[in-house]
């Protein structure tokens, strides 16, 4: 593989974050530090605020009170050079459903230059080899998420930050994403996912439990 | 290849894959203009006398009906998420999206005009003035209606907001547009609204980018 995410220095950092949604504080004086070969998963209940965390910290939303870095400098000083080198993916996949999965991945790694045959490569490894053709309407719902997710193959980004990307996906799918996770921690990367699938069998995974805090906030 | 341009080819493609979104309102622009002479009178002098305006009218509302899906299907469907997580122009792809918008609306009305226009008996003198008009025009309507798309992606039923919203914004394209075609019937000289519809094309050019992508943010930051 020509990319190697160790070489991309990844230090985002958190300090002080605190956010509120309608009246209710989700966290507060959150502190986190993501480097590279750092699994952050984050849990809670539902409603907990991860999601929310996650956008935050993907750059996507500004509504939060505290700081966040990157290389120590704030987010969006160079957001650009910041986005090129993290991978965003909600809970929507931005799949198409009248475009093929070669033409929806196509676009979804515009950001980055991909040569097209890594493409086809990247497919072949989520199980879609055979599907390249074929209107993504005709795939089912696992399917389109492996198209998502075959992004994770080829986009030269170091730091991941995934919502849920289990969602729709089969055994074999789960273990290839556990896997794919895996080795890019080991590899040098960094991932930040929010599951509520145990990704227990990884070495290096923290985990940050947001209704834990919430329940020690009370207490306090 | 950007993120800019590969949307704005895979919108092509998308367009070209579902004709019948953008099929949809040159079928209205072309009833319309079919059933005036039906209903108001088949006289050619009548007709030719309202011709410019009414196929003006019939543009403008057509490109009013196939605003709605602008933004819609990106926003439902986690696109528009991407875009802002790509840290890229937001300005450049509300641009590039209004292109988009005007290749599969306002290019095709334009293209059709010349038949509508023989439907409604149009003065010969008015067809340059027509095709120039609707060239100019057509644009600012897809520019300004983008902002409008922006604004109201995030809102369900947002269509009838939308057309409340835009449809001022459209009055003086309409007054400018419409009276050149009638100038040029009756032999005057229309190079000053023209040029009018011109200076419109270019502020909403450099303009309704920014707002269009402040919208769009806006409708994310949830």
């Amino acid at each position: 593989m020509s990319f190697a995410p160790d070489q991309i220095k990844i230090d985002l950092e958190a300090r002080q974050l605190c956010c509120e949604r309608d009246d209710r504080i989700l966290f507060d004086q959150l502190d986190l530090r993501v480097e590279n070969g750092d699994l952050l998963q984050l849990a809670g209940p539902n409603g907990a605020g991860k999601t929310t965390l996650l956008r935050l910290l993907a750059g996507l939303n500004r509504d939060y009170d505290g700081e966040l870095l990157w290389h120590g400098q704030p987010l969006y000083d160079d957001f650009s050079s910041y986005a090129a080198q993290r991978l965003y993916q909600g809970h929507l996949a931005a799949v198409k459903k009248a475009l093929t999965p070669i033409e929806n991945l196509r676009w979804l790694v515009s950001q980055w230059s991909v040569d097209d045959a890594r493409l086809w490569q990247a497919l072949d490894e989520v199980e879609l080899a055979g599907y390249e053709e074929t209107p993504c309407q005709q795939l089912s719902a696992g399917q389109q998420r492996r198209v998502a997710l075959a992004r994770l193959c080829i986009a030269p980004a170091a730091l991941w930050i995934l919502d849920e990307p289990f969602t729709a996906l089969d055994k074999s799918g789960v273990a290839w994403l556990e896997k794919r996770i895996q080795k890019h921690v080991e590899a040098g990367g960094a991932v930040i996912i929010t599951s509520h699938h145990a990704l227990e069998n990884i070495a290096s995974l923290k985990q940050l439990d947001l209704g834990q805090l919430a329940m020690n906030r009370g207490q306090a | 290849m950007s993120l800019v341009t590969a949307t704005v080819k895979r919108d092509l493609l998308l367009a070209a894959r579902n004709p019948g979104e953008w099929l949809n309102p040159l079928m209205f622009f072309l009833m319309v203009a079919a059933l005036f002479p039906l209903a108001v009178d088949p006289d050619p002098k009548f007709l030719s006398k309202i011709a410019g305006g009414v196929i003006w009218v019939a543009a403008l509302l057509s490109t009013l009906l196939s605003l709605d899906a602008l933004y819609k299907a990106d926003v439902e469907d986690g696109s528009l998420e991407q875009w802002l997580a790509s840290g890229e122009s937001l300005y450049a792809m509300s641009l590039g999206k209004a292109l988009v918008h005007w290749c599969i609306s306002g290019l095709p009305l334009t293209i059709m005009a010349p038949v509508l226009g023989l439907m409604l008996s149009l003065p010969q003198d008015a067809y340059a003035a027509l095709l120039l008009s609707l060239l100019v025009g057509t644009p600012v309507l897809s520019l300004l209606g983008a902002v409008g798309a922006a604004l109201t992606a995030g809102v369900r039923s947002g269509g009838l907001l939308l057309s409340l919203l835009i449809l001022p914004l459209y009055i003086p394209v309409l007054i400018f547009a419409a009276s050149a075609v009638y100038h040029a019937g009756i032999g005057m000289d229309y190079n000053g609204q023209i040029g009018f519809l011109g200076a419109l094309l270019a502020l909403a050019a450099c303009l309704t980018p920014f707002a269009s992508a402040a919208a769009l943010k806006l409708n994310l930051s949830r």
